[in-house]
């Protein structure tokens, strides 16, 4: 049987006080770790097969072992708390109900990586958190976790709040550094990596809220009993967010390599009224859709894109027999042609082409050879742009046609939607 | 925390360094905006003083960003979740065009009063708890147009 560990507090009354956190066995991983040299440290977070929860699954550990060990330099740790992707609600649960976990991630990640200072960035929309945060950081002070010589370890951390301000794009790791600068969130080109060059230009790890919530456990118990969950190449436990048709969406905390078909029918409950599933997104808005026929697919990083998709943020939203693609597609395309930054021209442009071409489509008004013109604006944006919000921007649409083209070629020969 | 009052929004000695002092910038406009509700020309001048940094930049940095207002707002600002999980629940839509009829007012419009505006927003991070909405920094889930009426009267009396 699974245990949660991740969300193990969540439901305590006062779950985000320090002293909630304390009684139930929390900052003895950091002790732990304060034990431990960094590079120890690293090599269990690198054995953990701990991967990034954010969206991306770049593996923790060779991130954390790609920061300039010369300790006259001085390192930041950046908190990604800017959960945006359409679908997904798990970082806002961890920030407002359990931050002190998450503050025991960094601390033992600034050790490891030898950084003085750490920033969480939280979203601009998520004042709750942003409150709470003030007052963990606080405890955290008060109770010697932050500040001078942790702990008798010789270690120092200071950490401090910034809020977002209502940009998607500032969950990409550089765009979040530039507005951490006080600038407009638009991405740096990649090369020089923030582990090089980051925020003020100082070597910079950032990591998202779920991935750091996974250190203290990996810390104590161990980097084998982390990598005993999960499949070959996605280790460990995993919140999947689950919203949409279902009778019960929520956050589910479950070992990655779970089948979305035991997400859904069994943790979220189902079908709403016992309709037929028609697809799910299984990863956020930017990741391809699937359809109900592949939901035996375990949710993990190799298998989901084996199937063409991606295991994204692991937000599922479920559609029922009676969703239009079209409109879903169209909708999702409003929301990137939104939050495109507007640096790259494909993107720019592109996602606002789309959302046109999509907007007329629902609308009756399409014209022959729309969907190839649809599939042909996916190809000049898919890859030309400096972040991968163009990469995913084209996922929708992109796979709402590769599944269910037939709705797309009745809105244009009939001109009306099917289902509307 | 990186966040100030308006009674910080005084010029600051020239040591901080330029890119620190920058930085401040965000936690800078979210002051200014609390206090008036919205960035006037003379909020963004007193935030460009207040950081020294030209108000160009101010500028570039605050337009970028959906939260900060350049224009007026109602004192009661009214921010729908249009996102996918709250559309599939039958929320995003009847919610809006629900407040909209109550309101008189479309998306983007403010009431004649100033008491209200209404904006469609991108996804709340509620997407489990939906329809989703927030009024000015309150969040509000599981909305129905019924809930919403006594929201509205409540507001409306305040």
């Amino acid at each position: 049987m699974f245990e949660p560990v991740l969300t193990r507090h969540v439901h305590l009354p006062a779950s985000e006080k320090i002293t909630t956190y304390l009684e139930n066995g929390g900052y003895t991983a950091v002790r732990r770790a304060l034990e431990k040299s960094p590079e120890e440290i690293i090599d269990m977070v690198k054995r953990s097969g701990l991967r990034g929860r954010g969206g991306a699954g770049f593996p923790a550990g060779v991130k954390w072992g790609f920061m300039p060990r010369d300790p006259s330099i001085p390192k930041v740790v950046v908190i990604n708390a800017d959960e945006g992707e359409p679908g997904t609600f798990k970082d806002r649960m961890l920030i407002e109900r359990d931050p002190h976990q998450i503050i025991e991630g960094v601390i033992i990640a600034a050790y490891a990586v030898g950084a003085s200072r750490a920033y969480v960035y939280i979203r601009g929309e998520l004042s709750l958190a942003a409150r709470r945060w003030v007052e963990a950081i606080a405890e955290a002070y008060e109770h010697g976790f932050l500040g001078r010589d942790i702990l008798g370890s010789g270690m120092s951390l200071d950490m401090e709040v910034h809020r977002g301000a209502g940009a998607y794009i500032c969950g990409e790791e550089t765009a979040l550094i530039e507005s951490l600068e006080g600038k407009r969130g638009q991405p740096r080109i990649k090369p020089p990596y923030p582990a090089q060059t980051g925020l003020f230009g100082l070597p910079t790890l950032v990591q998202n809220v779920e991935t750091l919530a996974c250190v203290p456990h990996i810390i104590e118990r161990g980097p084998e009993w982390f990598a005993s969950i999960g499949t070959a190449e996605s280790k460990g436990p995993k919140i999947f967010s689950v919203s949409g048709h279902v009778n019960r969406p929520g956050n589910y905390e479950l070992p990655l390599g779970v089948s979305l078909r035991e997400i859904i029918y069994e943790h979220a409950g189902g079908i709403r009224g016992g309709r037929k599933l028609k697809a799910v997104i299984p990863g956020g808005a930017s990741t391809p859709m699937l359809t109900a026929e592949q939901i035996d697919v375990p949710m993990a990083f190799e298998t989901l894109r084996a199937v063409g998709s991606e295991l994204g943020t692991g937000a599922v939203v479920v559609m029922d027999e009676t969703t239009c693609m079209v409109e879903v597609a169209r909708r999702q395309a409003k929301f990137f042609a939104h939050e495109s930054c507007g640096r790259c021209t494909p993107c720019r442009i592109g996602s606002v082409r789309l959302y046109e071409l999509l907007d007329r489509i629902e609308q009756g008004q399409g014209r022959a050879g729309d969907i190839e013109t649809v599939l042909e604006l996916t190809r000049g944006i898919d890859g030309l742009t400096f972040c991968p919000m163009g990469a995913a921007l084209v996922n929708p649409p992109r796979s709402a046609i590769q599944h269910f083209r037939a709705e797309f070629e009745y809105h244009l020969e009939k001109g009306v939607c099917p289902l509307h | 925390m990186n966040t100030l009052t308006h009674q910080d929004l005084k010029p600051l000695p020239p040591p901080l360094e330029d890119p620190q002092r920058r930085a401040r910038l965000l936690a800078a406009l979210y002051a200014a905006q609390d206090q008036a509700g919205w960035l006037s020309p003379e909020a963004v001048q007193e935030v460009a003083d207040s950081l020294h940094i030209p108000v160009g930049q101010v500028l570039s940095t605050a337009s970028f960003y959906t939260m900060f207002r350049l224009e007026p707002k109602g004192r009661y600002h009214i921010q729908v979740c249009e996102g996918l999980s709250c559309y599939l629940v039958d929320g995003a839509e009847t919610l809006l065009e629900h407040i909209a009829r109550t309101l008189g007012i479309a998306p983007g419009q403010m009431t004649p009063d100033g008491k209200f505006t209404l904006e469609v927003v991108q996804c709340l991070a509620s997407c489990g708890t939906a329809p989703a909405m927030r009024v000015n920094d309150e969040l509000y889930e599981h909305m129905t147009p019924d809930r919403m009426d006594a929201l509205l009267e409540r507001l409306k009396g305040e």
